[in-house]
């Protein structure tokens, strides 16, 4: 187990150095730094001096090594446009993605794994076809799409929902500012959320559908059914647990990519996130909330490769074994 | 000498016979005939294909063409609608554009973007995949290194990022007529990965198999081996990712110029179109967003449709 | 006459596909008696294992009953709903399938997977059922039962895991085990194990088996009557003494100079040539006549029924000319 998990964490050290490099690059080499900090009227002189006390003349190695540094801290400077630190830019807008993001996530599994179920044990009743063609138009539709849609439906013609911002927030512990305490906060969330996870939802009812089909035509759920155990038993004891490894890892890449959808989300309904931010920053070539914002996304990708990896480890009993062998000899 | 002629030609309109009537016969069409919904989305897909490459002939008006607008047209309704203009069939848009004639050329640069860049990311993702499964070795594991860092992103990620970074790079003044270019480059650089995977587990299969060992001892360069044995053998899946892949390019572009990063304004895609009507959403002007919205989501809806059904048919197993 | 355990009439299966339907199982009939050994044997395609998934009511769609009745214990059994049908599954009839390796789910332990099955058939609570397991589990030879039962599949090797799969075939005492293929994934040296475990068994509990190979070796060892198929259709039914000495059909007659023989050393293995028509175009008349050595002009015009000869039931319109 032990090992596995440090041979994980490796990998994902690997994937944080490729990333850490490209942000590097951009931060270094995408316009020059100096020049978007000041003004047009700023010395020739100044201007040398906040490239020294910046580091920008040191040795590359040396100013990746000191890039590396400040990322592990969350640094990345202040930002060009806002004139702010980023990370308290960020502490500002993190909230409200990590709200809408986890609300979608669980829309999209609490509604789509049940979905795929259904539709793989039944895969000719009319209901799985209604779901698939749902499916179908849930993969192609872009997120931008469905948002406006949404928005036009049922905030400009019904006017029930409000079509942008988060509503009222109160803010926790000192920063954290929440808006699912509120009856506007709440209300705000579910056209995003609704927006954002629609995507991941089909995606998820496809894939737990398909291995649904694969699973039940295995030599074992034939010799389940051969001993007579209960369409139940046959379904949810035997098949669906098999069809979880692949579904978690899906799933897995799936929520870490619905951070990045945030993104379009985000634009369609005002939502104050880190995504609008980023957004922002590429018009305006902010390259230090460019360069945050891929380090963060990078990070939160890691975390939830290795979360997977572990349970893998848990549904998988062939896995623990192989490694405790690994382990033992 | 002209009845040898004439026979031959006569025994190639035979055998062109023959393939039609295998592939009349065969499988593929089949199930192809089996389902109203492919049907329906092929001749979808077609339309649009037809509309958007023949634009400039259907089309009432040119919408790029800045002298034909005038202000005085601009917001109006659908001709149904009590306030509608019987020139403008789905309306104008807030600089007097005809709607109808804008999601014509609006088409038309969606799937020029969007083939374009498909094309790109399959001659990146095969090469690169034949070159890594063929070559092995240090250079099969850069490659395969990259693009698992890039797979654990979504590729609307990669795309924007590129995107964002490239126009960064890029003088203001060239900005406008390069937008194209960087787009088509964005999008194909951050779909390469499939493609390159794919043709890399089939080459690795197929290198081993004999008519390549063959080939191989009598001396046959490597190029000339991976481009005349392997890639036809691999080509089948490579297809079936391009034909998805095709959806996922447009819907890519779509939402980069939706978010205000994909092509400019003077030449708007749907994508584009949309992002400018969704200003006017509120204010009741809700054509001039929702039409180009309908024409991308049948778009979309039909490339799908048919990438889903050419995967199943081709490969009954992955259903 | 006692009454048999199992009656199979006239049964029939079909395939429907897009060029018309398939009749993969034609006309067949046979009984099998409480406690006997019966051995269905022929070609891959041959029909023998669709046979035993509709006597236990998992034929697969599209395949399906086109005529024809299954009766167990004078009771008709291919009709029924699914859940009554379900509930003989296992209590009544069990199966064991050909590849020990993916029979068993490899996500439980073999204790779980016994245990559940104990419980659906029986009243046994969670404690007894495992008893009843590990007792099982000793029975069928696996060493260390107790704690062996939790243990997961993968754990185990191919013979091993063909013990459980026959102890879970096994677990509430069936009247019937289908047993298709139950050796041909398994090393060869294992495979006489299996089927002497599998005899044994049967023979302690009272369970008729019917076992479905390609193996004329296994049949002829084990089986008390056998049945030959060819292209979906019973060519021989008969005593497996009888038949493994002095077939009668030209088809048995060449599977049995097929099996090779201690004391005629110098003996040549036969072959037959050809083989056996696809689905699709089942010649008309005789199945086998194209590459039968003693073809006549009418095999070629009418499809033989099954005659009586002697003790045995042989399908060939040479059965005037055959003395047994």
């Amino acid at each position: 187990m032990l090992a596995f998990i440090i041979r994980r964490l490796l990998q994902s050290m690997i994937v944080m150095f490729f990333v850490a490099m490209v942000a590097f690059l951009m931060f270094n080499y995408v316009g020059d730094p100096v020049h978007q900090m000041v003004g047009i009227d700023t010395s020739h002189a100044d201007r040398e001096k906040l490239r020294v006390s910046l580091g920008l003349n040191d040795p590359v190695p040396i100013q990746f090594l000191r890039f590396m540094g400040n990322a592990a801290k969350f640094e990345f400077g202040i930002s060009y446009q806002h004139k702010r630190s980023v990370t308290g830019l960020f502490k500002e807008r993190l909230p409200a993605t990590l709200e809408l993001s986890f609300v979608a996530a669980f829309l999209s599994l609490a509604i789509g794994l049940p979905m795929g179920v259904y539709a793989g044990v039944k895969p000719d009743g009319w209901l799985s076809k209604i779901f698939l063609s749902f499916s179908l138009v849930g993969v192609s539709l872009p997120t931008f799409l469905i948002g406006i849609l949404l928005i036009f439906i049922f905030a400009v013609i019904l006017g029930w929902l409000p079509s942008y911002g988060r509503g009222e927030v109160i803010i926790l512990g000192g920063w954290w500012s929440t808006g699912l305490l509120t009856p506007s906060g709440l209300k705000a969330l579910i056209m995003p959320a609704i927006t954002l996870g629609l995507f991941q939802l089909t995606l998820i009812m496809r894939l737990v559908r398909s291995e649904m089909l694969e699973v039940l035509r295995t030599d074992y759920i034939k010799f389940a059914r051969a001993r007579g155990l209960s369409n139940r038993a046959v379904y949810f004891g035997h098949a669906l647990k098999n069809t979880l490894v692949p579904v978690i890892t899906i799933t897995g890449l799936q929520i870490g990519s619905i951070i990045a959808f945030a993104i379009i989300t985000e634009t369609v309904f005002q939502w104050p996130g880190m995504g609008l931010l980023f957004l922002q920053a590429i018009h305006n070539v902010d390259i230090p909330i460019m360069a945050a914002y891929l380090m963060l996304v990078a990070f939160f990708f890691v975390v939830i490769n290795l979360i997977v990896d572990i349970l893998y480890y848990v549904v998988d009993p062939r896995l623990r074994v192989d490694l405790g062998k690994a382990n033992g000899s | 000498m002209n009845k040898i002629l004439a026979n031959t030609g006569s025994k190639k309109i035979n055998s062109v016979m023959d393939v039609l009537k295998r592939f009349f016969d065969s499988d593929l069409f089949y199930s192809y005939r089996q389902s109203t919904v492919t049907i329906v989305a092929s001749i979808l897909t077609l339309l649009i294909f037809i509309c958007s490459i023949g634009a400039p002939l259907i089309a009432p008006q040119n919408p790029f063409d800045m002298g034909s607008l005038d202000l005085m047209d601009s917001h109006i309704p659908p001709t149904w609608d009590e306030e509608g203009d019987a020139r403008f069939l789905l309306g104008t848009d807030d600089q007097g554009r005809d709607l109808f004639s804008a999601i014509l050329y609006g088409s038309r640069i969606s799937l020029l973007v969007g083939f374009s860049s498909v094309i790109f990311a399959l001659i990146l993702g095969v090469g690169l995949g034949l070159i890594s499964g063929y070559m092995g070795g240090t250079l099969d594991a850069v490659i395969m290194r990259v693009a698992e860092v890039q797979i654990s992103f979504p590729a609307i990620l990669i795309a924007l990022l590129v995107d964002g970074v490239l126009r960064t790079m890029i003088p203001d003044a060239d900005t406008e007529h390069l937008a194209i270019s960087v787009l088509i480059f964005s999008i194909g650089i951050s779909g390469w990965v499939q493609y390159a995977r794919t043709v890399r587990s089939s080459t690795m299969v197929e290198k081993n198999k004999e008519y390549v060992q063959a080939a191989r001892v009598i001396g046959i360069r490597p190029v000339l081996i991976m481009l005349r044995h392997i890639l036809p053998n691999v080509m089948g899946p490579v297809l079936v990712i391009g034909t998805i892949h095709l959806a996922v390019a447009i819907v890519t572009e779509a939402t980069l110029s939706f978010l205000g990063v994909g092509v400019p304004a003077t030449q708007p895609s749907l994508g584009t179109l949309i992002r400018i009507g969704n200003d006017f959403l509120f204010s009741g002007e809700w054509w001039i967003t929702i039409f180009p919205a309908i024409a991308l989501a049948v778009l979309v809806l039909s490339v799908n449709l048919l990438g889903d059904w050419l995967r199943d048919a081709l490969n009954p197993k992955l259903r | 006459m006692t009454k048999p355990l199992l009656s199979v009439d006239n049964l029939r299966i079909e395939f429907n596909t897009r060029r018309g339907t398939l009749v993969a199982v034609n006309d067949i009939s046979f009984k099998i008696n409480a406690g006997e050994i019966f051995g269905v044997i022929g070609e891959s395609g041959a029909g023998k294992s669709l046979t035993g998934q509709a006597i236990i009511g998992l034929l697969e769609p599209p395949g399906k009953i086109g005529a024809g009745q299954i009766k167990l214990n004078d009771r008709r059994i291919d009709n029924l709903p699914y859940d009554q049908m379900r509930k003989i599954r296992g209590k009544e009839i069990g199966m064991i399938f050909q590849d020990p390796l993916t029979s068993l789910n490899p996500l439980y332990t073999i204790g779980r997977q016994l245990v559940e099955t104990i419980q659906t058939h029986t009243e046994m609570t969670v404690t007894q059922a495992r008893e009843h397991a590990v007792d099982l589990l000793e029975e069928v030879g696996i060493p260390a039962a107790g704690k062996r039962i939790d243990h997961y599949p993968y754990q185990f090797s191919g013979g091993m895991r063909q013990r459980v799969v026959i102890a879970l075939a096994l677990c509430v005492n069936p009247k019937l085990i289908i047993a298709d293929e139950p050796t041909t994934a398994l090393d060869v040296s294992i495979q006489a194990q299996i089927i002497a475990l599998l005899k044994k068994l049967c023979n302690d509990h009272g369970t008729a088996v019917i076992l479905i190979t390609h193996d004329m070796g296994v049949i002829a060892e084990t089986a008390d009557r056998v049945a030959v198929m060819y292209a979906g259709r019973l060519v021989e039914i008969g005593q497996v003494r009888q038949v493994v000495k002095k077939a009668a059909h030209p088809y048995a007659k060449g599977l049995m100079s097929a099996i090779p023989s201690l004391s005629q050393r110098s003996r040549k293995l036969t072959q037959i040539d050809g083989t056996m028509p696809r689905l699709s175009d089942i010649p008309k008349g005789c199945a086998f006549h194209p590459r039968c050595p003693e073809c006549m002009d009418m095999c070629k015009e009418n499809q033989p029924g099954l005659f009586n000869i002697g003790p045995s039931q042989v399908a060939c319109w040479r059965y005037h000319d055959i003395k047994l």
